[in-house]
């Protein structure tokens, strides 16, 4: 009889996710996966609700980085009110949510490599997990710390100013935005006292940059050869290519780098995407449908879209970029540990994105909203911290929604994840019969890669808090867990 | 005399008010003077190592794990707090009270414009999944809850406030621009 590994969060509850990895009498692994045990029922229950009610509600699903179901939902209801896609709104109005969703991007990517990651990099992924932690790293080393928490702090305050609110605000309506950036908060953001100004912003961004080049440099064990399978990659990209978290066309490349969806237009993303539902999992398995279940799937986030993209069209990313493909050798990276590299990135492209914006006098005057003919249909798609959102609403003549499918960006890479996860199993679980604190934590370590987004898919700060039981049939012979 | 305690937990919430938490900014170097943190996802601390004196709840109850994890909260700590609407009231996910579940289930799996595939009309059902309740619970009709801080999320500076009042003894200042939200 076969035995039954289970790794699950300590109190089953704060998870929402786990492990189970099934193991024949010779030791050979025959099975593994994440489970996910979260379910909301959202698509059903915003049915009858009016369709300017979306970007509150939906929101609501993750208040992590709550902006981008907000713009994405946003986004659809453009179509709705006739204001088209992207590029169709005013400036004012298309202005005013790109720095809401750069701030987001910033705010959510500083959350990850600094309240997160860096506790890991600076203690070691092996060190005791209670030490992990910010409020660890605030008592060791207060000044990296405290450059995370005011980086997401001015992340934070972009969203208020462009939203109204940092966390759940009302700023996106559908066919634009309900206000200006005002001259108060413009002045603020550009010439307040250090550190709260972009130039620090951009600074420190540089930093983090330079923190992660001297890690690698000596820890390439870690970053380059931790975990490597080859994967798909999806994300959108501006029309010439370049770098866009907002707005642009759908792109994928297989394993070798050929692009295998020529970026086409989102609004057709039925034609090309097609989820799979297994019973042990509430989180869906998204795939290329040309490719089919078994290789269609892919990869979304920050990784994908540097693999995705041609180039970034702000300078200091630009030069951070080429120095990400050169190391690369021109292909793509295929190693999970590479996300940091790639989020660290695009935290300093954001920063650069938003001092352009700040510096634009169009987001200060103009027409705020547009409307054209009523559609009764519509797809929002962007790029949110953790990859592709997807969202999808039909309403009826009474303005009630009448259907919303929801494909949510930790659920693009939910293959990707169970085969980290299978990957890892298989080098550290094969012939042991008990369960190691290595393999504890390399799973750990393999699954925060992808940086989870634990309200849409699992709920635990991107932390995977591990406890392990294993089974020979029915019965438990080990048990251990990492706290 | 040491610090006071403090434990925090996500049920059916969405994060919200923990990343709320976290806007208290450069004061969260303050607050790690005041207080210990005990079993909470920010310090990733997953079991009760003592007795605590506050426990922040966010999320109501909506599968019985939720309602496992909200008796031990209120067995661990002798003051427990509603931090967030959905922890007061069940908030956004206590939109699907009115339905039958099961139609929850079925739009999101089976009739879903991505889903069409699934022929075999499987919906996840797995022992290792949890039970999801008939409906969605607010914390205080399953345990005894001592406050309710409101807001969705509740602003940082009233989880701030709450919590300094509470260490402190001191009566807790509640300006309505504290309290508005929306």
């Amino acid at each position: 009889m076969g035995q039954k590994i289970t790794i699950e969060p300590v109190t089953r509850v704060e998870g929402h996710g786990k492990v189970t990895i099934h193991i024949d009498n010779n030791g050979n692994v025959t099975q593994t996966r994440l489970h996910i045990v979260e379910f909301r029922g959202f698509e059903r229950f915003v049915q009858g609700r009016p369709y300017w009610e979306a970007p509150v509600l939906v929101q609501r699903l993750c208040g992590i980085c709550p902006v981008s179901h907000h713009l994405a939902a946003a986004k659809a209801l453009d179509v709705i009110v006739g204001a088209g896609t992207g590029e169709g709104l005013t400036p004012a109005g298309e202005k005013m949510r790109r720095l809401m969703h750069y701030g987001q991007i910033f705010q959510s990517h500083s959350l990850h490599f600094f309240h997160l990651a860096s506790p890991d990099l600076l203690f070691g992924i092996d060190a005791d997990p209670q030490k992990r932690n910010i409020l660890s790293l605030a008592l060791e080393n207060k000044e990296l710390a405290v450059q995370g928490v005011m980086m997401r702090k001015f992340g934070q305050e972009i969203i208020e100013a462009t939203a109204g609110k940092k966390i759940h605000g009302t700023g996106a309506i559908p066919g634009g935005i309900n206000k200006h950036l005002s001259s108060f908060h413009k002045k603020r953001f550009l010439e307040g006292d250090s550190p709260m100004n972009i130039k620090t912003m951009i600074e420190w961004s540089v930093a983090a940059l330079e923190f992660f080049h001297d890690y690698h440099e000596k820890n390439k064990n870690i970053i380059d050869e931790f975990v490597e399978f080859p994967s798909s990659y999806l994300s959108l990209v501006r029309k010439d290519g370049a770098l866009d978290l907002y707005h642009g066309v759908l792109r994928a490349k297989d394993r070798d780098g050929n692009i295998i969806l020529h970026d086409v237009d989102y609004q057709d993303y039925l034609k090309y995407i097609d989820e799979e539902v297994r019973n042990w999992s509430y989180m869906k398995f998204p795939y290329l449908k040309e490719y089919g279940k078994e290789t269609g799937w892919y990869s979304v986030g920050p990784l994908a879209r540097l693999n995705n993209v041609d180039f970034i069209d702000t300078p200091l990313a630009q030069k951070e970029f080429e120095k990400f493909k050169s190391y690369n050798n021109g292909k793509l990276s295929h190693r999970p540990m590479h996300s940091h590299w790639a989020r660290l990135i695009e935290i300093l492209h954001s920063a650069e994105k938003m001092e352009e914006l700040l510096n634009d006098p169009d987001l200060m005057e103009g027409p705020l909203t547009k409307k054209g003919k009523k559609q009764s249909e519509g797809v929002g798609l962007l790029e949110a911290p953790r990859g592709t959102l997807f969202h999808h609403y039909k309403i009826n003549s009474y303005d009630q929604i009448e259907m919303c499918n929801l494909i949510v960006s930790t659920t693009n890479n939910n293959q990707p994840m169970n085969n980290a996860v299978n990957q890892v199993a298989v080098k550290m679980m094969t012939g042991k019969e008990e369960i190691s604190e290595a393999m504890m934590n390399a799973v750990e370590v393999a699954i925060r890669a992808y940086d989870p987004c634990l309200s849409c898919a699992t709920h635990a700060l991107g932390q995977m808090p591990l406890e392990i039981s294993l089974f020979k049939g029915d019965q438990l012979i080990d048990k251990k867990q990492n706290r | 005399m040491s610090k006071p305690v403090v434990a925090t937990t996500s049920l059916a919430g969405c994060f919200g008010c923990h990343m709320s938490l976290l806007d208290i900014d450069e004061r969260i170097l303050d607050l790690i003077e005041l207080v210990e943190f005990n079993k909470s996802p920010i310090n990733d601390i997953k079991k009760f190592t003592k007795r605590c004196n506050i426990g922040l709840i966010e999320g109501g109850c909506c599968n019985s794990e939720n309602v496992h994890v909200l008796k031990d909260f209120r067995e661990h700590c002798d003051i427990l707090i509603s931090v967030g609407e959905c922890a007061i009231m069940g908030g956004l996910p206590a939109m699907r009270n009115g339905i039958p579940i099961r139609e929850c289930l079925e739009e999101a799996y089976i009739n879903g414009l991505t889903v069409q595939n699934n022929t075999g009309k499987i919906i996840p059902n797995d022992a290792e999944i949890p039970i999801l309740l008939d409906k969605v619970y607010p914390c205080h009709e399953v345990v005894k809850m001592d406050y309710h801080l409101p807001g969705c999320p509740p602003r940082a500076d009233l989880i701030w406030e709450a919590l300094v009042a509470l260490i402190t003894g001191n009566e807790m200042k509640l300006p309505y621009q504290v309290i508005k939200f929306d």
